[in-house]
Formats: structure tokens, sequence, C-alpha cells
């Protein structure tokens, strides 16, 4: 049935496709970075190696389960970006290979580390720090003192002008609340949660949303990874990147070969390749501003520098945990979610 | 559906051959499981065909000893033979074909449903009979004939019992029907009943329910004392708000045009049809620009006033205004008609006997119009549930179902049993208002048109309520052309209120092509994949939508059968829900075997035909009662039997019925969003996906370019289309009273 009824959509694409039967080598990758980086990653390797890529797209949260559900029977072959909690994860259930690369040597130590922590079955591909951004035009219009620190965004001048994401359904705010929770204790942290929620505006689906209506007019502060709103202030929007004084956590993206990978080889291929210079460079053109693993690759000067940034020792294993997200997320859920504002 | 008429003379079955044919080379000629590229580039002919576990036969796949509960199907493949010989009305010939016909099936669904990717499917099966050993994947081609074999000889022998008059195309078709609506509306739905109750481990459990289905997030009662309230209670005052006001503003629409001497109704009818082809969020968009916080009017008021501007645009009123403003249309259009059909008669009637125009507004012709108030009540009220685009941009903190529906799936939780405890409420509220809407009606008579003389004028509205309603009328106007020269300026805007400058930069990011030196053109601009696989889907499922929906129509105006109602009933069912539960279910349906097709253009096409199948049934009863019931006779009685009446005859009459479905399915097809965003994929991404990632990504002059552009596509297409369909009318003008005599 699929078949058939496939074959009525691209009924032209599929006359050119039992022209040139010979099988080529392919290679399927889940992505769980955005769309364009995603693209510009397929095509640059299509480029750089002549190996048809099969791309689907999916959160890192939908991809864990697809590939959770696909044990039985992998279809994919590498698991590449997307925050590193879901990779861990799937590292800890034995869902992926471990493979040591020689590009190691060409690393940042943080990506070698999230490599040993999950026995070789991961490694960081780019990073980026958690933080805020402000809409600079906003701010003056309301004649408020440019915030510099976390605490700053709990100060009562700052009502109505905050927003961040929520920790129910983006990865990005589990991040802050995990944040606070490691850098000012459990207690402090959730205070901290307390003062800020009388201050948000939305709480918003998605992660970098925040930023973004930051960047329209239409919310002055917005809690995101520091990538995002360096993004917003390229584009043109008028946003100042916030780099918090006390310090902040931070993302590393990953990628992982799956377990039972049916072309092995061109999973290593792929690995190898997208760990190089040449392939970290790309994420300039689609404007992603994390910190790339590879040394060598370029950064851009906009993008915000790790090694000037306060980060804290996030514990990943612990907070990323499945036991330890439920606990915070359902103690944020009762105990401040439903504040009044 | 290939139903070929069966001669009726002595005993050749040619339909019943055609069908076993089909049944055997489904079984011995063509893969049994999906082949992973299409069936056609005949790839699996040089993997091992025709051994090869992955391209092999179900016959192969059976003998070879690994998966031999696919032989019994071989079974019943032979038996319809001794059924060939025998005539129609030897017992044994009906009782053969039907005993082989069901098992068969049965057993092809049963094996499907019972063997999955992990062998054994259900845990009880592994007790019984010990652990499997092997394992299959989604049904492919020769499946699905075997599937079709089985279906069909089954309705043969059903027929040949006598049912439906015997007739082997009716039978057939209701047979068809049945399966497909049970396949592709039943079965989603109850699977996500069941997966409401799937507790983390994989086994069943009522508290699971409860436990989702008591979430604070969704009944909490907060927002009485300042807090917030659930998604919900949200949804649902929601929803009565907008199909209240929208049923008013619509009914102000209809009056204007009928019972006043308004000038400009064309102009008015013309801006009418403007939302129903627009990409729904787009209009929350330029809501946004006009009165988010940064929003002209917003900092406009804001000066005059002297406070500073505030947020107020998001969160409930924001969606409320949206939503209005894009579901209004679709109120007038329901009671554009019924207005119109109040007979002038019975107004007039009144009049005589001295009622005023008031009174006889308020006392003939109001209570006339009920049936089409309250359609038009419940398509604001289940659009307004159903919708997905204006929330997601315009809803702050204002949770309501269909976006916590989708956040549940996608979002870090990635709870598909709180996705499906939430599109459990949010069928429960439309499927209670389809109820309420019944219950209001009653068993009252509303028939006004008799189809005798009836060539009076409606009487004016009366003053008192002429001015208001002109009022309303003005207001939505001047607004929605605000809203609309927005969106056109908004595509030009380099930077919306950062860089105002004009440019052609968007237009040129979606839609640039490049011409080579040897004349090629190269489609560069990023909408371009998007766009023709949008075209594609819709062209390909809007013929498809019409001919499920006539036929259906055909079956419910022309035959009788048992169980009719129940079968009216289940057709109609898949438009009470709304898409996002449809997307939800089809995801949790269809991404496992038997029926493997997610992330393939098949699941668009199949959601779209079960999303508008109702209205291509609607537009065929409709114009099917008004052919008489005469001509079908006098066709059977010269001989013909009722394929060919239903081709020949009643085909040809249902013209503007046809095109007005297809016109339905095709706009809906390229503006909807609410199921199609769970079931896109990256080889088959969608227009309003593609455009909602935009805006997700705060690219908006791309996404209202972008929007612009498939406007214009689809007020081009309606043109042409509604061109065709006067055409066809004023020739059925011309023939239908020399057919009819």
């Amino acid at each position: 049935m699929k078949n058939i009824q496939k074959t009525l959509l691209v009924a032209a694409a599929v006359l050119a496709a039992s022209t040139s039967m010979a099988s080529a080598a392919k290679l399927t990758l889940y992505c769980s970075a955005q769309e364009d980086w995603c693209q510009s990653m397929a095509r640059g390797f299509e480029e750089a190696t002549g190996i048809d890529v099969n791309m689907t797209r999916k959160s890192s949260g939908e991809t864990f389960a697809q590939v959770k559900a696909e044990s039985s029977n992998p279809k994919g072959d590498v698991w590449w970006g997307g925050t590193g909690d879901p990779h861990l994860q799937a590292a800890e259930e034995d869902l992926t290979e471990p493979y040591v690369t020689g590009m190691r040597g060409e690393l940042n130590d943080w990506a070698i580390s999230q490599a040993t922590s999950a026995g070789d079955r991961t490694i960081g591909i780019y990073s980026g720090a958690l933080g805020y951004g402000y809409n600079a035009d906003l701010l003056k219009a309301n004649n408020l003192p440019e915030p510099k620190c976390w605490k700053d965004l709990t100060k009562p001048e700052y009502k109505g002008h905050v927003q961040m994401a929520n920790p129910n359904s983006s990865g990005t705010a589990y991040t802050t609340l995990a944040t606070m929770v490691q850098l000012f204790g459990e207690d402090g942290g959730f205070d901290f949660m307390k003062a800020l929620h009388k201050n948000i505006n939305q709480y918003t689906k998605s992660g970098s949303a925040p930023i973004k209506a930051a960047g329209r007019g239409e919310n002055t502060i917005g809690i995101v990874f520091m990538h995002d709103a360096v993004k917003q202030a390229v584009s043109g929007f008028p946003i100042k990147v916030v780099a918090p004084c006390e310090g902040t956590g931070y993302e590393i993206g990953s990628m992982s070969i799956i377990k039972g990978s049916r072309n092995l080889d061109e999973a290593k291929k792929f690995y190898d390749w997208a760990l190089t210079a040449v392939a970290q460079t790309r994420a300039l053109e689609v404007k992603a501003y994390q910190v790339p693993s590879n040394k060598g690759a370029e950064t851009s000067p906009s993008a915000p520098d790790l090694s000037s940034i306060k980060l804290i020792d996030y514990d990943f294993k612990k907070y990323g945990s499945s036991a330890e997200r439920k606990r915070l997320l359902k103690k944020w859920d009762d105990e401040v979610s439903t504040l009044p504002q | 559906m290939q139903a070929i008429a069966e001669t009726k003379t002595g005993s050749a079955h040619p339909t019943l051959l055609l069908w076993l044919v089909v049944g055997w080379a489904g079984f011995f000629i063509l893969p049994w499981y999906g082949v992973e590229d299409s069936v056609f580039t005949f790839g699996w002919l040089f993997e091992g065909y025709p051994l090869d576990d992955d391209v092999a036969p179900g016959f192969f796949q059976g003998i070879s000893g690994k998966k031999g509960w696919l032989l019994p199907h071989l079974i019943f493949l032979i038996g319809p033979i001794f059924a060939l010989n025998r005539p129609r009305s030897d017992p044994l010939h009906a009782k053969i074909l039907i005993i082989c016909g069901a098992l068969g099936f049965g057993w092809l669904i049963a094996q499907g449903f019972s063997i999955g990717i992990r062998g054994w499917n259900f845990g009880w099966q592994e007790n019984l009979f010990g652990p499997l050993g092997d394992r299959q994947f989604g049904m492919g081609t020769g499946a699905m004939l075997v599937a079709s074999a089985f279906l069909f000889i089954l309705t043969q022998g059903v027929a040949a019992r006598g049912a439906v008059n015997g007739d082997i195309f009716v039978v057939g078709a209701i047979g068809f029907v049945i399966t497909i609506v049970a396949i592709f509306v039943f079965y989603p739905i109850f699977n996500m009943l069941t997966s409401a109750f799937v507790t983390q481990d994989n086994s069943y459990s009522i508290s699971v329910f409860f436990e989702k289905f008591t979430d604070r997030r969704l009944w909490g009662l907060g927002c009485l004392q300042g807090g917030r309230c659930g998604a919900a209670w949200n949804s649902l005052v929601l929803a009565i708000l907008v199909g209240m006001t929208t049923t008013v503003l619509g009914l102000a629409f209809a009056l204007v045009v009928t019972r006043t001497g308004f000038r400009f109704k064309r102009g008015l009818r013309a801006l009418t049809v403007l939302p129903i082809i627009t990409p729904p969020f787009v209009i929350g968009l330029a809501i946004i620009l006009l009165f988010g916080l940064s929003g002209n009017v917003t900092r406009f008021v804001a000066d005059i006033i002297g406070i500073a501007p505030t947020r107020w645009v998001y969160g409930m009123p924001g969606v409320l205004i949206a939503q209005i403003l894009a579901f209004t249309p679709i109120a007038f259009l329901v009671l554009i008609g019924v207005v119109e059909g109040v007979s002038p008669s019975m107004e007039e009637a009144a009049q005589t006997l001295r009622a005023n125009r008031w009174e006889t507004f308020r006392t003939v012709s109001l209570p006339l119009m009920r049936p089409g108030l309250a359609n038009a009540f419940l398509l604001g009220f289940i659009e307004s549930m159903a919708d997905f685009g204006n929330p997601l941009v315009l809803g702050g903190n204002f949770d309501v179902l269909s976006t916590e529906i989708f956040f549940a799936i996608v979002g870090a939780q990635y709870d598909q049993g709180r996705a499906a405890v939430l599109a459990l409420v949010l069928l429960a509220f439309t499927l209670g208002a389809f109820w309420a809407q019944r219950f209001w009606l009653g068993k009252k008579s509303y028939t006004t048109m008799t189809g005798k003389g009836d060539s009076g004028v409606h009487p004016l509205l009366p003053k008192g309520l002429a001015i208001p309603v002109y009022a309303i009328v003005g207001i939505w106007t001047v607004f929605t052309i605000t809203i609309y020269t927005m969106i056109v300026y908004g595509s030009f805007v380099e930077l919306w209120g950062v860089r105002n400058d004009l440019t052609f930069k968007h237009y040129i990011t979606a839609f640039s092509i490049d011409f080579t030196q040897e004349g090629v053109r190269k489609y560069t601009g990023s909408a371009w994949d998007s766009f023709w696989t949008t075209l594609q889907i819709a062209a390909i499922s809007a013929p498809l939508t019409a001919a499920v929906g006539l036929v259906t129509a055909y079956l419910l105006t022309r035959q009788n059968f048992a169980g009719k109602n129940s079968f009216e009933f289940g057709t109609m069912l898949s438009f009470a829900i709304p898409g996002t539960v449809i997307g939800v279910s089809y995801i949790l349906a269809f991404n496992v075997p038997p029926l493997e097709i997610t992330g393939t253009g098949v699941i668009l096409v199949v959601s779209f035909i079960f999303r508008n199948m109702p209205v291509g049934v609607r537009a065929g009863i409709a114009s099917m009662s008004q052919l008489d019931k005469s001509l079908d006779e006098s066709s059977l009685t010269l001989g013909a039997n009722s394929w060919q009446t239903f081709l020949n005859v009643i085909l040809p009459l249902l013209k503007p019925a046809i095109l007005a479905a297809l016109v339905y399915s095709f706009v809906r097809a390229m503006t909807a969003i609410s199921a199609v965003i769970f079931l896109v994929s990256a080889e088959y991404n969608m227009a309003t996906s593609y455009i909602i990632g935009r805006v997700e990504n705060n690219d908006y002059g791309l996404a209202i370019a972008y929007s612009t552009s498939l406007i214009i596509v689809m007020l081009a297409a309606v043109g042409l289309l509604q061109l065709l369909v006067g055409r066809t009318n004023i020739g059925r003008r011309h023939s239908r009273p020399s057919s009819k005599n």
C-alpha cells in the first residue's frame, strides 16, 4: 500500500530512479539540530564523499524515542545533534555503538569528556552556554537598568519584562532550572525560580521563543542559550547578549552511532567527517553560533567565547537522569508555576 | 473499486475471476511486505527475489518455513475456485465466497496485528504459544492486493445471497467504504483510546488515565483567583465565544447580502472568501504586527493616551480576535443558504396577518433559520477547538488543548499518553457539541422549500436591526481589509519593525529560479520543495476525496441497506474530530506494522481524504436529492446495472457537487495545519508546516511572502474551478428539463 501510492506521488522521480539502480553507498541520518543546519550537514557530506544521505529531522526527544522503538530493527545509522541528555541516556540503555575516532586530537576537552563519561558511545560536537538577551531599545524606552546577573532578573522593576520557556516542554528551560539548582543549591535555586516567576510575562513552549519575541519587540528579556541570542543580534534585531555574572550552565550537543547500524562504515565516515574543522565551520553559514568541538573550526566574532564565560561544573549524569528530571519538574510544577504573578 | 459489471447469465463470474487473479498475483508474485524503495522501481527483483525475506511474496515467505502463519491465506485463495462453476443462485456458491472471503480477510488482519517487529505483539500469545523467534514489518503491495481480493470475494458472496437486490457493485462499494472508514477513522481513534491507558512498562492501567485526566494543567480553575486555568476550560470557553460571535457575525453578513439594498454585495462576498484560503496563522502574525507590544496600533494608541504599551493581545483576546476573523466566513457560507432558503411566502403571510417587520423577523424568519444557526455555531466551535496556528503565535500563557497536545508529543516531555488523554477530552467536547446541536434542533420541521412556485421577495430588515448589522459588517470589513493590507505590505518589508525598507528579498529567497545556459531551470528557492509537495498532495487528494465522498453520498441517498444510519454516522464522524486529534491518532496507529505509513506522502493524502470526505458526502447528498429517482429507475429498466447507471446517468448531473468537493478539498489540503504538523517528514514537507517553521525561526518576512503567494495560487485555482462550475450550471439548466421528460 505504502509503495503503490508513494509511487503515484513521485511518478517522475520514480522513472528517474529506475534508470539508476546501481546501489550507491548510503547513510540514514537522524538529525536533531535546526532544519537548515541539518540540511547543510547532509549535503556537505554528500559532496565530500559521494555517499547518499537520507536525513530525517526530529527533536532530540523524538529521535530518542524513535531509536528506542527501532532498537530491534534499527533503521538509522547516525544520530547527529541535539542536546546531550538523550544521547547519554541512549548510551546508558545500550542503544548506541562505542566508537573511538581518530579525530580526538583536534577536539576540545569537553567534547572528549562527554565521550568518556558515556563509554565512547557519544561525543560532543558543539556546546552552548545558557544566558539571556535583552532588547536594548525596549530596555531604554522603559528606563530600565542593564541586567548583568541572574539575580538582577528578579528585581521588581523587571516585572512583566522577562520571558523563559516552560521547563515541561523545553529542554532549554529544563537546563535553566537544573543550572539554578546547581548554582544556588536546591533551596536557593527554587527561591530564585519563585522570585523570577513574579517577573515572567509568559512561559513559552519552545526554548528559543523568548529571544525571538524580544527581537521583534514583543518582549524585553529572554532567557535562552546564548547562541540563540547571538543569532537574533546578527539577524539585525536590537539584541544584547548577557553572560550572567554568577556563572552559568551549558549543553553539549552530541553525536552517536546507532547500534546495529546497517551502514556502519558510512556511519563512521560521517562521524569522522562531522568532527573535522571544515564540517563544523558550516555552522556559520546557517547562523548557528554554538561553539564547535573542533579547535580548528572557525567561529564567528559575534559568537560567545566560552573561555571568557564562567561555566559551572554541570553534572550531566545526575541532571540528565529521568528520575531527577521528573522530580525537579514536579517540584517546579507544584511550587513555582502555581504561584500568583 | 474496480468492480466491473457482471453479466447476469449462467455461471461465468468475470468479477470473481478478476479478484481471484488479483489475490493470486498478490500472494505469489508481489512482495508481501513493504519494500524500501517503491515497488515500481522493480529494484526488489534484484535483491534476492523471490526468496529473500525482505522482498519475497507471501507464498515463498510461508513455505520457506519461517513465516508459516502466511500459508493459511492459500486455502482461502484456492477455495473460491470451487464457486466459479456454480451459478449464483446456488446457495453453495454464496457460502463458499462468504466463508473464504471472511476467514481470509480475518486471518490476514489477525496475523498482522498479532505479529509485529518484536514477534508476538501481546503477552498472552507468548504465554500460549511460546516465543516466536521471528518478526514481520509493515504490509506491502502483495498483502494489500490479497486483502482487497478477500474483501471483494466476501462482498460478492453477500451479494449472491441477495443483499441489496444482489447488486455486486453496491455491495462492493458499501464493503469498501466501511473497510476504509474502519481502517482510517475508527481504528486510529480506538487505538488512541487505548494508548491513554498504557503505563510506562507497556501494561494497561486505568489509574494512568485518571492521573493524566485529573491533571491540574487540564482542569485547574486558578484563573478565577488570578492564577491560570486549565487548558480544557480555556478551550471550552474560547470555542463557545468563537462559535457564538462568528454565528452572529455570519448572520449579520447573510442578512446584509439578502435583505438590504447594500450596493457592494459582490465585494463583500469576495472578502469572505479570503480568510478561507489564508494559511491560518498568517492572520495571527498580522495581529501581532498591529496589536503586539511593538505593534503599530498599540504604539499609536499608547502615544495618544500616554500610557505604556502592554502585551494585552497575548492570550485569550488575541486568539479570540484571530479566530473570529478567520472563521466568520465559514459561518457566513453556512448561513447564506439558510437565510436565502427561508420562504418569502411565510414572511409575507406573517405580514399579511399584520405583524410588523420586527415581529416577522423575530417570530418567523429567525426560528426558521435555526438549523443554519446551529450548524454555524457547531462549525465555529469545532474550528476553534481544532485551531492550532493562532494559539501558537498569540496564545501567551493561555494554554489550549490543541497546542498542549502538540507539545506533549514534540516537546521535551514526549508523553504520547498525555497527548492521547488531551485528544480524548477535545474529542468529547466536539462530539458533545454535535449531540447538543441535534438535541436543540429536535425533530421539528424546518422545511420551507417545497418545489412549488415561491416567487415572493424577502422583506427588508427592520430599521432597528439594520443599523447595528451595518455597523458590525462595516467594522469587520475595515478590519479585514487592514489585516490583508498588512499581510501584503509585510511580505515586502526588509525586517519588520527594525528596517522598514521595501524589498523583494523574501520572494527571491523563497521562489528563486536559476536558468543555466542550456535553458534548464533549477528551482533554487527554499520554498519550492514544500510548494511542489503541497500542490501534488492537494492535487492527488482532491479527486480521491470527491470520489469517496460522492460514492458514499450515492449509497446514502440511492440505496437502502441494513445499518444505513450507523453507516452515515461513521462517514460523518471524522468531521467532528479536530485535526490535531487525527494527527495524533494517525501517528500512534500507523507508525507500527501492519500499516506502516508514517513519514510517507500516503499518510498525508489519507488524512486529507478522511478529514474532508464529509464535505464531499454532504455536497453529494444535497445535489443527489435534487435528482429524481425515476432517472435511475428508467436506466435500470433499460437494462443497465447500477454501476453503469452511476457512471453514465448520475455522475454527469453531479458536476457542481463534484467541483464543490474538489475546490474544498484542494483548498483545505493547501491550508490545513493541525493534522499536517504531525504527519510531515523531511521528504514530504507541506507548505503550512514550512511556514510555521519560518515563523518559529522569527523569519516573518519569508513566512508572509510564502503565504501571500499561496493565497494567490489558491485564488487562481478557486477562480478557475468557479468558472467551470458556472459553465456546468448553465449546461444543467438546459439539459435537465429534457432529461426529466
